[in-house]
């Protein structure tokens, strides 16, 4: 058991949660009320991470990464250390393959908020802010956690792009599933068995919470 | 506070130019769907913001674009009830209640929650949440929040038409008692003559877009030319006196010195009613009929006779009681000679006046009383 690689698998799917909270708050209300030019394709943009092969992913931000890119170079610039093969890099192509994960379900939420209880809300004198906090968010929230949980699960068993952008440095870029793969690599499938079960049994739990979250989204309103 | 309520919209399909005045009382917008009412309300509440308007009193200016004063929904101090009620789901009633109290300006004059909770009969409902309640206690709670918001204005959005005749029976009274009872205007939305007509202290008509007509309930409602909703709608308002209830299931009724019958009404002697008489329940008489099983004969004078397109004319009749209005063939018009200036006789089917067309409270007649 690489209990070094479970710190780091946890550490990066709580992290890239945590960065994507505010993100799908912003970006699902965006996409569910913005009427504005080039809203579609926003959308696809933000599924594209869905349905792009890992490694294709992987390797299209490894070029991004790279110290003669300009990110890559900023980052250098600002950091000292490289984006690619670093655990903060890691925790930036997680982001955006997690981004359908966490937006898509936020979006759905706030869709499903009927208009005239909103503008029950702004009726009853609330302003737009608090609208939003005491109305809209508390409808939304089973949506937003939900695709939370997701991109918490989805993080945890992520190979094909941490392979590409981390590579497989203990305690810096190797996660579990980048572990399991090591140890059935070295025919130590013992070791790749316990560790898969645990990494299955995160799973599973995370699942069961989101599917709890998601019985209450469209509950009826009203 | 008189309001004043002015305003220009284009649409695609159509445009809205709309000009009139909501005293205190319920002002109804009366008409079809599609007449623009919505928009006016939507308009008022600060939900839409139309090309030009003005919607303002002499103290109170909610919108002037010729100033460029636009003031914000929740600025504007309005009890918006909608078509569903549209309570907070995440909420309690008790929650729903409060914030509707919560975010009115802190000087503002309070409603006494337990005085709405009795005006409403919502008191043993604060626990539950909004999706486990009926169609008729939503829409109360909705009322109450509304009211508890300390509102200038409240605006109701055809508030009955999601519920069904037993429920908008339900509700029908709370609204005569808000009328009543509280002292804030109501700007009313609806297309249903009977709701009108046991609502409206003022009813603004509208027709695509434009007011065809406005004033006392009584003046709009017994113009024959006014038929915001069709012919088959038309109908005259009278407000009469309970006088007794006699044991046959009838109740006897005084309107200006004439007497009525009508199936019995929930109401105690001495209590002020107002009475729908549908056009089309009206037969006209020239001269007074006997041997008739009808227990209702006004005598009055003819002020108008209005002819459609169709088939039917509408006869206004000023009797003692108030404006009739009748609604016959124009084959009948013309055999029986009816013009104006002439004396004819309103025949009143009793049963013929349907329960929800009869109400309680403040009388329909501002000025008119013969």
């Amino acid at each position: 058991m690489d209990w070094q690689a479970l710190r780091l698998s946890l550490e990066l799917a709580f992290v890239t949660t945590l960065l994507l909270m505010p993100v799908s708050l912003v970006c699902g209300r965006t996409l569910a009320f913005g009427r504005f030019r080039g809203r579609r394709l926003v959308e696809a943009l933000v599924l594209l991470p869905l349905v792009m092969p890992p490694t294709v992913l992987g390797f299209y931000l490894l070029a991004g990464f790279a110290p003669s890119s300009s990110l890559g170079s900023l980052w250098q610039a600002m950091f000292g250390g490289t984006l690619a093969f670093s655990f903060p890099g890691l925790v930036l192509a997680s982001l955006i393959v997690n981004l359908p994960f966490a937006i898509q379900p936020a979006q759905r939420a706030f869709e499903a908020i009927p208009r005239d209880v909103r503008e029950a809300a702004r009726c009853c004198g609330m302003s737009a802010m608090r609208a939003l906090v005491r109305v809209e968010w508390p409808l939304a929230w089973p949506g937003i956690m939900t695709g939370l949980v997701m991109s918490f699960a989805h993080t945890l068993g992520e190979f094909g792009v941490v392979l590409m952008v981390g590579g497989n440095i203990p305690g810096e870029t190797r996660t579990m599933a980048i572990a399991i793969y090591d140890r059935t690599q070295a025919m130590n499938h013992e070791a790749a068995a316990v560790m898969a079960t645990m990494l299955m049994a995160i799973s599973i739990l995370t699942i069961v919470t989101a599917l709890l979250f998601s019985n209450r989204i469209g509950r009826p309103h009203g | 506070m008189m309001l004043e309520i002015a305003v220009r919209h284009a649409f695609e399909q159509f445009t809205l130019d709309a000009a009139f005045r909501a005293p205190p009382g319920v002002t109804v917008l009366f008409g079809r769907s599609g007449s623009g009412k919505t928009t006016i309300v939507n308009a008022v509440a600060g939900l839409l913001m139309p090309k030009s308007g003005r919607i303002a009193s002499s103290d109170w200016t909610l919108l002037d674009t010729a100033q460029g004063v636009r003031l914000r929904p929740h600025r504007r101090r309005l009890g918006y009830i909608f078509q569903e009620g549209r309570l907070f789901p995440h909420l309690t009633v008790r929650q729903n209640l409060n914030y509707g109290a919560w975010f009115a300006p802190k000087d503002a004059p309070r409603e006494n929650m337990g005085r709405i909770m009795d005006l409403l009969g919502i008191g043993h409902l604060l626990n539950r949440r909004p999706g486990t309640l009926s169609g008729g206690e939503k829409q109360r709670v909705a009322i109450g929040r509304a009211l508890l918001s300390a509102p200038r204005l409240i605006l109701a959005d055809e508030p009955l038409a999601a519920l069904d005749e037993a429920r908008k029976a339900e509700i029908l009274p709370y609204f005569e008692r808000l009328r009543d009872e509280v002292n804030v205007p109501v700007l009313y939305v609806s297309h249903s003559a009977s709701e009108v007509a046991r609502l409206a202290t003022t009813v603004v008509a509208l027709e695509a877009g434009r007011v065809v007509a406005q004033g006392p309930a009584a003046e709009v409602l017994g113009d024959p030319s006014v038929l915001p909703v069709g012919a088959r709608e038309a109908g005259a308002v009278l407000t009469a006196l309970v006088v007794r209830h006699h044991d046959d299931g009838l109740t006897e009724l005084d309107a200006g010195g004439m007497l009525l019958f009508l199936p019995r009404v929930a109401a105690a002697p001495g209590s002020t009613l107002r009475v729908r008489i549908a056009a089309h329940d009206v037969i006209l008489s020239r001269e007074r009929p006997e041997g008739l099983s009808a227990l209702n004969i006004l005598p009055g004078l003819i002020h108008d006779v209005h002819s459609g397109d169709g088939p039917g004319a509408i006869v206004a009749l000023d009797t003692a009681a108030g404006r009739v209005l009748a609604r016959i063939t124009r084959r009948s018009a013309t055999g029986m000679g009816l013009e104006p200036g002439m004396t004819a006789h309103a025949i009143i089917k009793t049963v013929s006046v349907a329960v929800s067309d009869i109400g309680g409270g403040s009388a329909c007649r501002a000025n008119s009383m013969p």
